[in-house]
């Protein structure tokens, strides 16, 4: 409750992405993420053809760019990681404005940079034209095991009651004066964690015992069975084709 | 009129020893909308458990329509049997409030056009067809209430058993669902500690106190006796 409807990862628009079947763009980001982790780092063309590629899409999907760039900041510590790498790397080679550099170093960082950059962009295009419900379906229609999706499926419908919870707790202890600031002041947020835990299970007991109410029997019915066009696997795999054409050249050609 | 749910003296311990249902008989005719009252710990929820075999007694019987409840027809049962259980949170538990409309019926075995339809006939029942797309978690108390109902009655079934269906709505939303309740032709049981709502929607009322039912009348007689209803810690908060 009071949790807002700000769907901070979704773009509501209705571009042609947006209506793409969930499974084709599940698929195309896996491949597209595949392709280009396994390109050579040293050709930056390529990187540079999926980067393009990448941009493109960002149009077409009108999914605004400082909502990308923003999201992109997830992989902050990645990057800031990275960055250090050109100082620690082994065998000082180079030297830029009188500062020693390996060049192993900054291949490295460049690799991880663009790597994660490409990457993450895939997936935050994925969930910004994709509902959080839809991508759990589309990993179900790619034969992904109903165990594993009924779970994640389960896990995006109580993360927000749980954390709520916990939210409560929390308010709770406050107003009644608990202000921890030392490590001996620890213990209650400890027995609220085992309370929390506690909390859930029975909740997890209700909840299973709504879905025998309602016939469960083991085995979660299969509700939507639409399946993709050949048209809409086709328009959906021309990224993950391309980019897989592109590593191939990379690799011939280094 | 015949019966559509019925129990016989029907016990139950709860694992620690402790009774909590102890020779619980009752009837409720089709089309019936009838209220159960009594206070905190009496059984009322252990009881809705019981009605569609979630919880089997250690003794007595449950009957729905011309069927008695056993390993072979629990099934049937819990399809004629429709528990609202008493927080949404609990009952809706699918990513989407079609999935979740949708989720009795495909057990059931319906699938495609046909699903399709009962989920929107169900939304349509409870005044919900627009919150078809939305996500549980983002529905406002009513609406999720609203919602609860229609996971039940999109399995047709023939009594409806609501665990206290008004408890943390607003006086609109209490309203509509009043609204909702009385166009709805299956015998329902309602358990309630809201005396008003029992009044306004059901002609017979029972009480139940310390596993048993210890009242069981006419609506309005029921509500007039001051004294029976302070026995068992219950108050009309106007004079009926």
């Amino acid at each position: 409750m009071g949790a807002g409807h700000a769907h901070a990862i979704y773009v509501h628009e209705h571009s042609f992405v947006h209506h793409l079947p969930p499974e084709t763009k599940v698929l195309s980001v896996l491949l597209f993420v595949t392709a280009t982790a396994l390109t050579p780092r040293e050709a930056i063309w390529a990187f540079a053809v999926y980067g393009a590629a990448e941009a493109l899409l960002v149009v077409f999907a009108r999914v605004p760019f400082r909502f990308v760039l923003s999201r992109l900041l997830a992989v902050a510590p990645f990057v800031v990681f990275a960055l250090f790498l050109p100082f620690i790397g082994e065998g000082k080679d180079v030297s830029l404005a009188g500062i020693a550099l390996s060049s192993e170093g900054v291949w490295s960082m460049w690799n991880i940079l663009a790597k994660a950059i490409l990457g993450a962009t895939a997936s935050i295009l994925l969930a910004a034209t994709t509902e959080v419900p839809d991508i759990v379906k589309g990993f179900g229609r790619l034969r992904v095991p109903p165990v594993i999706t009924a779970i994640a499926s389960f896990m995006i419908r109580y993360l927000e009651v749980i954390s709520g919870e916990l939210a409560r707790m929390r308010t709770a202890m406050t107003a009644r004066g608990y202000d921890p600031r030392w490590l001996s002041q620890a213990r209650p947020i400890a027995s609220s964690a085992g309370t929390l835990f506690v909390r859930s299970y029975e909740r997890g007991e209700r909840v299973y015992d709504a879905m025998l109410s309602r016939g469960y029997t083991g085995a979660m019915p299969a509700i939507d069975s639409r399946s993709a066009s050949a048209r809409e696997w086709a328009a959906a795999l021309i990224l993950p084709l391309l980019a897989g054409a592109t590593a191939i050249t990379a690799f011939v050609t280094l | 009129m015949s019966s559509a749910l019925s129990t016989t003296d029907l016990h139950y311990s709860y694992p620690d020893g402790q009774a909590a249902l102890s020779g619980v008989s009752f009837s409720i005719s089709s089309g019936e909308r009838l209220a159960l009252l009594g206070p905190n710990g009496a059984g009322k929820t252990t009881l809705a458990l019981h009605l569609n075999g979630i919880k089997r007694g250690d003794r007595g019987l449950v009957q729905v329509g011309d069927l008695k409840l056993d390993d072979r027809t629990v099934g049937e049962i819990r399809r004629r049997i429709g528990l609202v259980f008493q927080n949404p949170d609990d009952q809706l538990f699918m990513p989407t409030v079609s999935q979740d409309v949708a989720f009795g019926p495909a057990n059931l075995g319906m699938t495609g056009g046909h699903l399709d339809g009962v989920v929107r006939g169900a939304l349509a029942a409870v005044g919900a067809e627009e919150l078809r797309r939305r996500v549980p978690h983002h529905l406002s108390g009513g609406e999720r209430r609203r919602v609860a109902l229609a996971t039940v009655l999109a399995m047709e079934p023939s009594v409806l058993v609501l665990d206290e269906p008004t408890s943390g709505l607003d006086p609109a939303g209490r309203r509509e669902l009043i609204g909702v309740l009385e166009t709805l032709p299956m015998a329902q049981l309602v358990i309630t500690h809201d005396l008003p709502f029992a009044h306004e929607l059901c002609e017979r009322t029972l009480i139940m106190d310390g596993g048993r039912i210890v009242a069981d009348g006419k609506t309005a007689e029921i509500l007039g006796d001051e004294a029976l209803l302070k026995m068992h810690r219950l108050e009309m908060p106007y004079r009926v």
